[in-house]
């Protein structure tokens, strides 16, 4: 094969996350919106529930997490969307580059553009929330290391939904078993952070999922986006 | 047997609800789930069958159309 | 044994074989469940503990172990599926997963039901029960992703991706009770070093595990034929059958 008009993984890699962050930043709904829907969850629940700075720090780790969840899945739906409707996915499934590297980059893209203004605003939504002061580097240690886990897992179930008409609901009984136990873990990491006690068991642990998922998922998405374009 | 009299034994030493329910419930769900499986097949089979006869009808009444017309 | 098996690999094969197989596994799974069960009711000693209530453990093991095994089967024969495009192998894996959807259902109603007058709770949410619960989701998921597609080639596939990738709980389950400290408790049976329960009460629930084990197995059969059925519909073997079922 002719090497030289060949782009590199590298390139190739790059070149996919710069032409998904251009066009969302293009339109700049697809990064605001998980955004605010974020904001809008967890400034609901002080409402709902009364306004007691007790009671809400002792909730806000779950609700900034399962908030996080909601988010992360309500923009995943869209993350192959665009791509599988005008026939860019199939065209990348045709390209000599491998799959799972295109797919990870479409990965990263999204959690660049959802996952990392979350963990950015995190600490300003825990101030509402009235977390304790020692947990806010949990909260934001366990946002950083679990939102792409997230992303990556969600993109599992993306992937095999995108060619369903009404993958929507469908796409939550997927991917929000395989979400609990970040959500688990990351909780009790914040919690024993607000406690004072150590929490780097708790972080390792979601670390390691974060290399396990990024080192698999990238082969279950591609072979999931094989099986859905057919 | 552990059980002096049949009343110990639905009694279940104060826990009858609890077993009996169980026990109830298990039963009755592979029942059911069994009933289902094992009537899966006529169905698909009846749902086969009524379509080859839909489709011999079609070709049927196209035959009679094809007919009036020549 | 390759050459031995190649012709299992056809649908009218496998239909036939699985025939011949149903019988042995009704039956002998229903007698080994009947006896194992009245066994547990009513001669197995009470717990010194536990009192009676310990004996709904005489289905809620064997229900819990299958919910696993079943999983991993379906996982295996998603796989097999995926990687050798064996047809025979998706329709075995969707036979599977409502079967075993049922048992993880099982396994936590009679949990719940042993929970209430031991720990004082229907549910707590400890390693043991959530993954449990978590593995139910994930039958649930596999069994729609299988259902929203209208082709079952396609679908196979999908829902195939799903069970292996939720493979990564079932050791989850299996060991939550050792690397957590749960409410539940440690596991009775061991198979290396001596059980952790006296032989009358061992014998039943070896007998239930095994008879729940071989109804299953019947059971998948009867799903596995229904499947083959519902997949082959336009093969003259089966429209064959179709007609004269009708004609009956």
């Amino acid at each position: 094969m002719d090497k030289s008009n060949q782009l590199s993984y590298c390139r190739g890699f790059f070149t996919v996350l710069k032409r998904d962050v251009a066009i969302a930043l293009r339109q700049r709904g697809d990064i605001f919106n998980p955004l605010l829907f974020f904001i809008m969850v967890i400034t609901l629940f002080p409402l709902g529930i009364g306004p007691e700075p007790n009671t809400l720090a002792r909730i806000a780790p779950g609700i900034i997490w399962v908030a996080a969840l909601l988010s992360a899945m309500l923009s995943l739906e869209r993350l192959f969307k665009a791509d599988f409707n005008d026939g860019t996915l199939e065209q990348m499934l045709l390209s000599p580059q491998p799959l799972t590297i295109l797919v990870l980059a479409k990965v990263l893209a999204h959690w660049i553009l959802t996952g990392l203004p979350l963990v950015l605003i995190s600490p300003l939504l825990a101030l509402l929330l009235n977390l304790d002061h020692q947990a806010y580097l949990a909260l934001v240690l366990t946002l950083l290391l679990g939102t792409p886990v997230l992303s990556l897992l969600g993109a599992i179930g993306v992937a095999l939904t995108v060619g369903l008409n009404k993958g929507g609901v469908l796409l939550s009984l997927l991917i929000l078993p395989l979400y609990i136990p970040i959500l688990i873990f990351a909780t009790s990491a914040i919690d024993a952070a607000g406690m004072s006690l150590p929490y780097d068991g708790q972080l390792a642990i979601i670390a390691a999922m974060l290399a396990g998922s990024l080192t698999m998922a990238p082969f279950a998405i591609g072979a999931a986006l094989k099986v859905s374009t057919n | 047997m552990q059980f002096d009299s049949l009343q110990a034994f639905f009694n279940m030493g104060g826990y009858g609800f609890f077993v009996w329910c169980s026990y109830g419930i298990t039963f009755g769900s592979i029942g059911i789930l069994i009933y289902l499986s094992a009537t899966q097949e006529k169905r698909n089979l009846k749902h086969i069958a009524d379509k080859l006869k839909r489709d011999e009808r079609l070709k049927a009444i196209r035959r009679n159309k094809n007919e009036s017309k020549a | 044994m390759w050459k031995w098996l190649h012709p299992y690999a056809s649908p009218e094969k496998a239909y036939q074989l699985s025939t011949t197989l149903f019988p042995w596994f009704a039956v002998l799974g229903f007698s080994l469940t009947l006896i194992g069960t009245i066994w547990g009711l009513m001669f197995a000693p009470t717990d010194y503990q536990q009192g009676d209530s310990y004996r709904i453990i005489f289905i809620h093991v064997p229900a819990a172990s299958m919910s696993m095994s079943v999983y991993v089967g379906m996982a295996i024969a998603s796989f097999i599926g995926m990687v050798w495009q064996l047809k025979l192998a998706d329709w075995s894996a969707a036979a599977m997963a409502p079967v075993g959807a049922v048992m993880t259902f099982i396994a936590l109603i009679t949990g719940s039901f042993w929970g209430k007058p031991m720990w004082g709770a229907w549910w707590v949410w400890d390693a043991r029960l959530t993954s449990e619960l978590i593995l139910l989701f994930l039958y649930l998921g596999v069994i729609a992703l299988y259902a929203s597609f209208e082709d079952k080639v396609v679908a196979a596939r999908a829902a195939g991706i799903l069970a292996i990738v939720g493979v990564i709980n079932i050791p989850i389950i299996k060991y939550s009770v050792d690397w957590w400290n749960s409410l539940h408790q440690g596991s009775t049976i061991k198979i290396t070093e001596k059980s952790a329960i006296t032989n009358d009460m061992l014998y039943p629930l070896l007998m239930n595990i095994f008879g729940f084990g071989l109804l299953i197995g019947a059971i998948v059969i009867m799903r596995f034929k229904a499947e083959i059925i519902a997949r082959s519909g336009m093969r003259p073997w089966v429209k064959t059958m179709a007609l004269e079922g009708e004609n009956k």
